[in-house]
């Protein structure tokens, strides 16, 4: 009786003392996303989406813990508990909404439009646009627009990574890229012979931190410290350290 | 039956007539991709490995560094090669190449072919060598030349103890092309993923496409057995 009571108390001693140190938080990342996420020269995690989060846990008293996951298994991940937040430029969209929990946004870019030096086609002339090769991140917003604004008109080619798309861009077996803007400012736009063309596109209502459905709390939290970082200046500092300008909703 | 099963389309919005088309599209790619890359890589593959077991090193040892490539990495690499590789090359653009590579189709189709031919050249080649010395000193016997022993004695047994090895490599070649999808071409995978992708469902959409996979398996699987009892039926007990 007193082996089982004592093996009782240990497990319970055990339950309370992980539900007391469970305050670690796993974000997850999809890198190289730059400027958002990426490993600098040293092979550390930085970019504006690490140091928000960083600056997150800290306002929330939280202990976090970053997770490298590829997009495709982002939201898959989340629900089998591999990690507890997502803060890869999720954008927020109503199908996903359905899946995961979102924060208040967080940011919000346009998708840009970028081509090999000479290409001088309205992207938003139908006509002109007929049968050339416009690539997109599959699952993006950019992959939705164009997929609900120009099917059966251009050849959408949907690419797992920005990177492969970058390169059938340069290997001339893409036209357009429609990506979004600041990575392809970052990895296109530097580029000698290529440009930027067309109007920017505002897409949706930005990016939020994806959660599990249940985790309201958490939620709760990261609005609150979001909400904080916004207002004392920290995100703005975190900002311009990435951007000329203004990402911030 | 179809009742049900148009009820059924109306109440979910996963399996929609857009979505069911789509997957159909990518039936059709991954077929017509697996069947070309196994037909061409098949043709190539016989002389190869008839050639391979010439003594001749110089004849035998460029065939064997060929399948030794191409065994020796993975397909996904050798696809990555051709595919991004062949963009890289200066001027490439300005050929009349560029008309074939500049599609994701035929890049695939290359790299599944090299790869699905230097498999059956050694399938073939091991079928070839293990045939009974007797049947062969039978054949010098009677005076047939090494063309006429090839044709008539060689080849027909060596392709009943490939065939069950070559059946293998046939399904793994259907489940290999399943890669194609990264180089942007919407076969079935690609399909479901492009689906997945819209309704964040991945449990519907892959399983869905898994089904497929096992139905195109099943059929290959069929027409194999069914070849094997023609081949072999010689070593069928006689009152069966």
């Amino acid at each position: 009786m007193k082996k089982i009571l004592i093996a009782a108390s240990c497990a319970l001693a055990m339950l309370t003392g992980s539900v007391q140190a469970e305050d670690s938080i796993r974000i997850a990342f999809d890198v190289p996303y730059e400027p958002f996420e990426y490993k600098d020269e040293n092979g550390e995690l930085t970019g504006f989406e690490v140091e928000l989060a960083e600056a997150m846990c800290e306002e929330m008293n939280a202990k976090c813990e970053f997770v490298i996951q590829a997009w495709d298994g982002m939201i898959p991940g989340l629900l089998a508990r591999k990690f507890d937040a997502i803060m890869s430029s999720m954008s927020v969209t109503p199908e996903r909404a359905e899946r995961v929990l979102f924060s208040k946004p967080y940011y919000n870019t346009p998708g840009g439009w970028f081509a090999a030096e000479g290409f001088d086609i309205d992207v938003t002339d139908m006509d002109a646009m007929k049968d050339k090769s416009v690539g997109v991140q599959r699952g993006t917003t950019m992959d939705t627009f164009v997929t609900e604004n120009m099917t059966g008109v251009v050849n959408i080619k949907r690419y797992n990574t920005a990177d492969d798309m970058v390169l059938d861009l340069e290997g001339q077996r893409l036209d357009v890229v429609f990506v979004d803007y600041p990575v392809g400012e970052q990895t296109i736009k530097n580029k000698d012979g290529f440009i930027e063309i067309g109007e920017s596109v505002k897409l949706g209502e930005g990016v939020g931190v994806a959660m599990r459905k249940r985790d309201t709390d958490l939620a709760e939290r990261v609005n609150k410290a979001l909400d904080t970082l916004k207002e004392n200046g920290t995100y703005d500092a975190i900002m311009k350290k990435y951007f000329a300008y203004d990402i911030k909703v | 039956m179809p009742d049900f099963i148009s009820q059924w389309l109306n109440q979910n919005d996963i399996f929609t007539v857009m979505t069911l088309l789509e997957y159909w599209n990518g039936l059709v790619t991954t077929v017509q991709l697996v069947f070309l890359s196994l037909l061409i890589g098949l043709v190539i593959a016989l002389p190869l490995a008839i050639l391979r077991t010439v003594r001749n090193p110089f004849v035998s040892g460029p065939i064997w560094v060929y399948t030794y490539l191409f065994r020796g990495t993975p397909l996904l690499i050798q696809l990555y090669i051709i595919y991004y590789g062949i963009a890289q090359i200066p001027g490439i653009q300005e050929t009349f190449w560029w008309n074939i590579f500049r599609e994701p189709f035929y890049p695939a189709l290359l790299a599944f072919t090299l790869n699905t031919a230097a498999y059956t050249t050694e399938i073939i080649r091991g079928a070839i060598i293990a045939t009974p010395m007797g049947e062969i000193e039978a054949a010098k016997a009677y005076g047939m030349s090494w063309m006429l022993r090839m044709r008539r004695i060689i080849l027909p047994n060596a392709a009943r103890r490939a065939v069950q090895a070559y059946s293998n490599e046939v399904i793994f070649m259907l489940h290999a092309s399943a890669i194609a999808s990264v180089v942007t071409m919407v076969d079935l995978t690609g399909a479901a993923r492009n689906i997945y992708a819209r309704t964040y469902a991945p449990f519907d959409a892959f399983i869905f496409v898994a089904l497929i996979y096992l139905m195109l398996t099943f059929i290959l699987v069929f027409v194999f057995r069914k070849l094997e009892n023609h081949l072999l039926r010689h070593q069928r007990p006689m009152n069966s």
